[in-house]
C-alpha cells in the first residue's frame, strides 16, 4: 500500500505521507508533530497514532524508538461530557 | 555551535521572539540567533486560548491589536511558507450583565469606533441572532466586532520561524539560556547549554520566564507567572461563529475552525508560580460556568485539558523597550495573557527598536520605567 493511502491518525485523517513530510521538514519530536498536525489530539487521545508515529520518526531519523520521548499525556483519560462534569460538581457540594 | 557570535540574540521561541526575528531580518538584520529551551511555541504561546480581539478600553491596546489583526489577515501571503495560520475571523461577542458594564462598553465602543474598528453595542436579542443557543437571561447588552477571531498559535509561530530561517536567522530549539554576561553596563554574551554566543543585543521574549531571564542580566522585572487553565472538546460541525466572552463570569469560549470548543476562565485563586499542571477543580468549575450561558455544550466531551502561564505585569500591560541601565538588553514581556494576539505588532516594534529605528508608534507608555514613576496603565476589559 502506498504512503498516501496508509492512515496513521484516524481521528485527524493523517496519512503516512503527511507525517513523513513533516518529519522531513524538521519536526522530529512527538510534541512538535502533534501540535503542527493535531496527530494524537483526537478523541482516541493518541492511543493508536502516537505508537505509529514513533516508528516513523525512528525510521526516518535513524534513532532507536526508545530514544524518542513520549508525548505529554493530558487528562482526562477518556472524554467526559461537560454536562457530566457539571453534575459531578453538584453531587459533592 | 558553528558560529559563536550574533548581532542579536532572542531568548524565547514563542510568538514574540519568532515574529521579532522575522521582522528584524526583513529590515536587513539577519545575523540573529533565537534560543528556545524546548520546541517552538512550547510555552505561553502554544498554551493560549488562541483568540484575537480589538475590543479594548485603552487606546494603546486598541491600536496595538488593530495593527496585529491587520497583519494577521495577510500573514499567509506575507510569510509565504505554505503554512496556513487558520484565521477564523468571525468576531468576538462580549456580554454585559450589569449597568456599570454597559456604561463601560459604551465608552469602549465609542473609543474603538473613533480608532476605526468595526464594532457595535447590540441588544441581547441581536446577540442571540449571532449565537442562537446563547441563554440571554440577565443579559443587558453586548458588543460585537466581526473582525476579531481565532488563529492557530503553533502554526503561526512556526510560520514566522520558517520565514525568518529563510532570511538567514538561526533558530536553536532544545537549547537553554544559562547566563547573560554583562560588562560595563552593556550586554556582551549569552551562555547556553550549547555554548556561549557573543552579542551586544539581547531580546528577552521568554514569556512566563521573563523575570528569571532578566535576573541573569541583573535586571529586576516586576513580572510574575500566573497559571491559567483551558480545556478543549471533541470536534463537531461549525455552530458558533464568534468567541463568546463574559467578563462578569470571567469566561471565554470559542469554536476553533477545526470544530473543537476551547474555553477557559480567570480564577483569582490561581497559582502564581511556575506550575502548569491541570486540576479536576478547573473542569467542574468551567462546566458550571459555561453551561448556564451556552446550554447545548453539555453534550460535548472534554478530550483534553492543559495549563499555561500568563506573564503578569503590575498593570496587566506589556513592557516593551530597552532597559535604561543596561545597554543592549531589550524586553518584550509582561503581556498578561495577550501576547499571542499582539505578536505581529510586538515583532515590528521590537525590530524597529533593536535595529536603531524610531518605532512607528509611541510605545514610551509601555516602558519599564513607568512602574517607578507610578504611571500605570489600566485596561478595564480583561479576563
Amino acid at each position: 500500500m502506498e504512503d498516501k493511502d496508509t492512515i496513521i491518525c484516524r481521528c485527524e485523517d493523517l496519512t503516512r505521507e503527511d507525517v513523513r513530510k513533516l518529519i522531513a521538514a524538521g519536526y522530529t519530536t512527538l510534541e512538535e508533530i502533534k501540535r503542527i498536525s493535531r496527530c494524537g489530539m483526537g478523541p482516541c487521545q493518541g492511543r493508536t497514532c502516537l505508537q505509529l508515529l514513533v516508528r516513523e520518526i525512528a525510521e526516518m531519523t535513524g534513532k532507536d524508538p526508545a530514544e524518542i520521548a513520549p508525548a505529554k499525556t493530558r487528562p482526562p483519560v477518556k472524554g467526559i461530557k461537560l454536562g457530566t462534569l457539571e453534575k459531578g460538581r453538584e453531587d459533592h457540594e | 555551535m558553528s558560529k559563536n557570535t550574533a548581532e542579536v540574540v532572542i531568548i524565547g521561541g514563542g510568538i514574540s521572539g519568532c515574529a521579532t526575528a522575522y521582522y528584524l531580518a526583513k529590515l536587513g538584520v539577519t545575523d540573529i540567533v533565537v534560543i528556545e529551551k524546548d520546541f517552538l511555541a512550547s510555552g505561553s504561546t502554544g498554551r493560549c486560548g488562541a483568540g484575537v480581539r480589538q475590543q479594548w478600553g485603552l487606546k494603546m491596546n486598541v491600536l496595538l491589536s488593530k495593527e496585529s489583526i491587520k497583519a494577521y489577515e495577510t500573514l499567509n501571503e506575507e510569510l509565504d511558507t505554505g503554512l496556513d495560520i487558520e484565521f477564523k475571523q468571525e468576531g468576538y461577542l462580549m456580554l454585559a450583565y450589569t449597568e456599570k458594564m454597559v456604561e463601560q462598553y459604551k465608552k469602549n465602543v465609542a473609543l474603538q469606533k473613533a480608532l476605526g474598528i468595526e464594532v457595535e453595542l447590540i441588544t441581547s436579542e441581536e446577540a442571540k441572532e449571532i449565537v442562537p443557543y446563547l441563554n440571554t437571561e440577565g443579559l443587558l447588552a453586548a458588543t460585537f466586532c466581526p473582525t476579531d477571531g481565532h488563529i492557530n498559535p503553533f502554526i503561526t509561530t512556526n510560520s514566522y520561524a520558517e520565514a525568518a530561517r529563510r532570511l538567514g536567522v538561526r533558530i536553536l530549539t532544545f537549547t537553554e539560556v544559562t547566563g547573560i554576561d554583562v560588562e560595563k553596563g552593556r550586554v556582551v554574551a549569552v551562555e547556553t547549554t550549547k555554548g556561549k554566543i557573543f552579542t551586544n543585543k539581547v531580546l528577552n521574549a521568554a514569556g512566563g520566564y521573563s523575570r528569571e531571564v532578566a535576573a541573569m542580566a541583573g535586571v529586576k522585572l516586576p513580572t510574575h507567572p500566573e497559571r491559567h487553565q483551558i480545556l478543549v472538546t471533541e470536534a463537531v460541525a461549525p455552530v458558533q461563529g464568534p468567541m463568546v466572552i463574559s467578563l462578569h463570569h470571567g469566561i471565554y469560549c470559542q469554536q476553533a475552525p477545526h470544530g473543537s470548543f476551547i474555553m477557559g476562565f480567570g480564577d483569582p485563586n490561581e497559582l502564581k508560580e511556575h506550575v502548569i499542571t491541570s486540576t479536576w477543580h478547573f473542569l467542574e468549575e468551567m462546566a458550571a460556568k459555561i453551561l448556564p450561558l451556552l446550554p447545548p455544550l453539555a453534550e460535548l466531551r472534554v478530550v483534553r485539558q492543559w495549563a499555561g502561564l500568563y506573564n503578569m505585569s503590575p498593570d496587566a500591560q506589556p513592557i516593551l523597550g530597552e532597559v535604561p541601565q543596561l545597554q543592549g538588553f531589550y524586553n518584550a514581556v509582561g503581556f498578561s495573557g495577550h501576547g499571542f494576539m499582539l505578536g505581529p505588532v510586538t515583532g515590528r516594534l521590537m525590530a524597529e527598536l533593536i535595529s536603531g529605528r524610531q518605532p512607528h508608534m509611541d510605545i514610551s507608555p509601555l516602558s519599564l520605567e513607568r512602574f517607578e514613576k507610578g504611571e500605570l496603565l489600566r485596561e478595564p476589559s480583561v479576563v
